[in-house]
């Protein structure tokens, strides 16, 4: 008997290596195994670009944020939103460079390693010019330094974005505890899943080692270009936490509230727009094609979003207002932002204009019916501009739609045992591709509801969250700050 | 002497200064006041929200005139202040007792 077995057994080994050599895509396989990715060069022209890619996006947390922010608040209270956010910019940019990059863009290790990097990179050690960190294109590199000056800054201002959910109420000592865990328990380990990959080049050499070493929604195969989940959903979901958890203003639909300056607002927005060219044809770190594809993608949709909000709010209103304008230019800035380099200009149009009607209805008619207290609509903006933006991307990226498709990096061309950066579109599977993309915004929610009450019970149980009623009352500019925003 | 008190819209101010000024009125005190009348408030709404600006920006115009002068004044403020539309505003008169210029310490009508 053992010997019939042992023949069986033989021929099924002998059987599957026939079946192997027969089998091209295993011949590829063995192939693959021997040819070599090109070393990382680094490019002037992407070095430059990235550098003002990073400045462009500082521009829009300050001031654009702040001043956006603040002309939305009450007069007592606009020196709060300002050195809030400037605060926020601060914080985040110190922890950044101390652990905060090298948990969210190094390799993990361990059953954690889907949602958090290692040490490799704690107090920047280990960066070396001659070693350049990866970008979207095989062969091509960029100085790791700016790579991480990049990501601060998205750190940064998706951690300030959450702060307009509980404005006007939330004492600065708790602004900044939320600030420093928030973006440990919270941004970190959302930007790790999404964003971390080893790169092209090992991408291009071994596909499946390499992704298995990603995050856990890249591996899923999740589309976010600059952040719809990372970004947006996350930050207007924390912001709905904590409104709802901090409670409604007092006064809140019986006293009028209106924006005490929207010429800042505006102010604000437009910022906004010029600096999420950094923030969207940045994301592309490189300066190419890729990179225009996004910058008039991020024209188009945010024209279209603020052309659609004005609209129909005049239409149902009866007044076109110019906060509603710029609400509607935010949008779009939000919804495009996971599709910007995947969609088509024409996509994107239509995933603009269709943001502007959706975050109008959201802010004006669900809001006021459920009642709650998010002070400048981070919800009703960003979180659910992000999550159309990111189920639309799954649509708009469809290259039958004129998007741009995904790039298969397994499948790039190689020469002389070589990969080159010449790499084909996968065919395109869009509802397939819409689900992934659901599944990956619906994690972010989750993570970000569950670890943002997490966060808010930690700070109420060491400096409390919310400022005392006469506090309030007063206004937090003289009563936490000591100041006041305008002496006339 | 009486003094005259006018609540008027504030884009009037220039008008309504020019036409007391040819009716000899030599002096006056403006201040931005907020108020209601039959015009009531008006509507403001902000991504939604809806509030109810009861109190709408006007100008008061006091000015303390011999008793002869009342009727002219009146019709001055009212053909200068006038538009017509719902909250051009209202004229009040009440009698003054006293006036003293306080540098040359004159009285009454010498003090206006």
């Amino acid at each position: 008997m053992k010997t019939v077995w042992r023949n069986l057994a033989l021929f099924a080994v002998a059987a599957a290596g026939a079946a192997a050599i027969m089998d091209p895509a295993f011949a590829e396989e063995a192939a693959k195994a021997a040819v070599k990715a090109p070393d990382l060069v680094v490019n002037k022209a992407d070095d430059g670009w990235m550098m003002t890619s990073s400045l462009l996006v500082l521009l829009m947390t300050v001031p654009g944020l702040a001043l956006f922010y603040g002309g939305m608040v009450r007069t007592k209270n606009m020196l709060s939103m300002l050195t809030q956010v400037l605060m926020i910019q601060c914080i985040v940019c110190v922890l950044w460079f101390v652990y905060g990059y090298s948990l969210a863009f190094t390799e993990g290790s361990g059953f954690t390693s889907p949602f958090v990097g290692g040490f490799s990179r704690l107090f920047m050690q280990g960066i070396d010019p001659k070693a350049p960190a990866a970008t979207f294109s095989v062969g091509v590199g960029l100085d790791e330094l700016v790579y991480v000056c990049f990501q601060m800054t998205f750190a940064a201002i998706t951690t300030a974005l959450a702060i307009g959910g509980f404005a006007e109420r939330m004492k600065f000592s708790a602004v900044v505890l939320f600030a420093i865990l928030w973006l440990t328990i919270v941004y970190i380990p959302i930007a790790h899943s999404v964003w971390f990959n080893p790169g092209p080049n090992d991408l291009a050499v071994a596909n499946d080692a390499a992704t298995a070493r990603s995050g856990y929604g890249f591996q899923m195969g999740a589309l976010d270009f600059a952040g719809g989940t990372v970004v947006h959903i996350n930050a207007g979901i924390a912001g709905m936490v904590g409104a709802l958890l901090l409670g409604r203003r007092i006064g809140f639909g019986k006293e009028a509230m209106p924006p005490h300056s929207l010429t800042l607002t505006m102010v604000g927005a437009s910022l906004l727009w010029v600096g999420w060219f950094g923030f969207n044809a940045g994301s592309a770190l490189e300066a190419n094609a890729s990179a225009v594809l996004a910058m008039a993608n991020t024209f188009v949709a945010t024209a279209a979003a603020g052309v659609s909000w004005l609209l129909v709010e005049w239409l149902f209103k009866g007044k076109p207002s110019l906060l509603g304008l710029a609400s509607g230019v935010v949008a779009g800035l939000v919804a495009v932002t996971p599709a910007s380099g995947y969609a088509g200009p024409m996509g994107a149009l239509v995933l603009g204009a269709v943001a502007g009607v959706v975050c109008f209805f959201m802010v004006t008619a669900v809001k006021s019916a459920l009642g709650y207290d998010d002070t400048l609509d981070v919800f009703g903006v960003h979180a659910i501009g992000g999550f159309l933006g990111a189920i639309g991307t799954g649509i708009v990226a469809n290259p039958l739609y004129g998007g741009a498709g995904i790039t298969d990096y397994a499948k790039c061309v190689v020469k002389d045992g070589i990969v080159t950066s010449d790499c084909p579109i996968a065919a395109y599977d869009m509802w397939g591709q819409v689900f992934i993309q659901f599944k990956n915004a619906m994690i972010t929610v989750c993570w970000s509801a569950i670890g943002s009450l997490i966060v808010y019970l930690i700070v109420a149980a060491i400096v409390g969250l919310r400022v005392s009623a006469e506090t309030e009352r007063e206004g937090l500019d003289i009563a936490e700050h000591g100041e006041r925003a305008y002496n006339m | 002497m009486k003094m005259v008190m006018a609540i008027i819209k504030p884009f009037k101010l220039d008008e309504v200064r020019q036409a007391l000024d040819e009716a000899g009125i030599e002096g006056m005190t403006v201040s931005e006041v907020k108020g209601y009348g039959r015009q009531k408030g008006h509507k403001e709404v902000y991504r939604g929200a809806e509030y109810e600006v009861s109190f709408v920006p006007k100008l008061k115009i006091e000015a303390v005139v011999p008793t002869e002068s009342v009727a002219k004044v009146i019709e001055a403020i009212s053909t200068a202040g006038k538009t017509g539309q719902i909250g051009d505003g209202k004229i009040f008169v009440t009698p003054v007792e006293q006036s003293v210029r306080i540098r040359t310490g004159e009285t009454d009508a010498d003090a206006l």
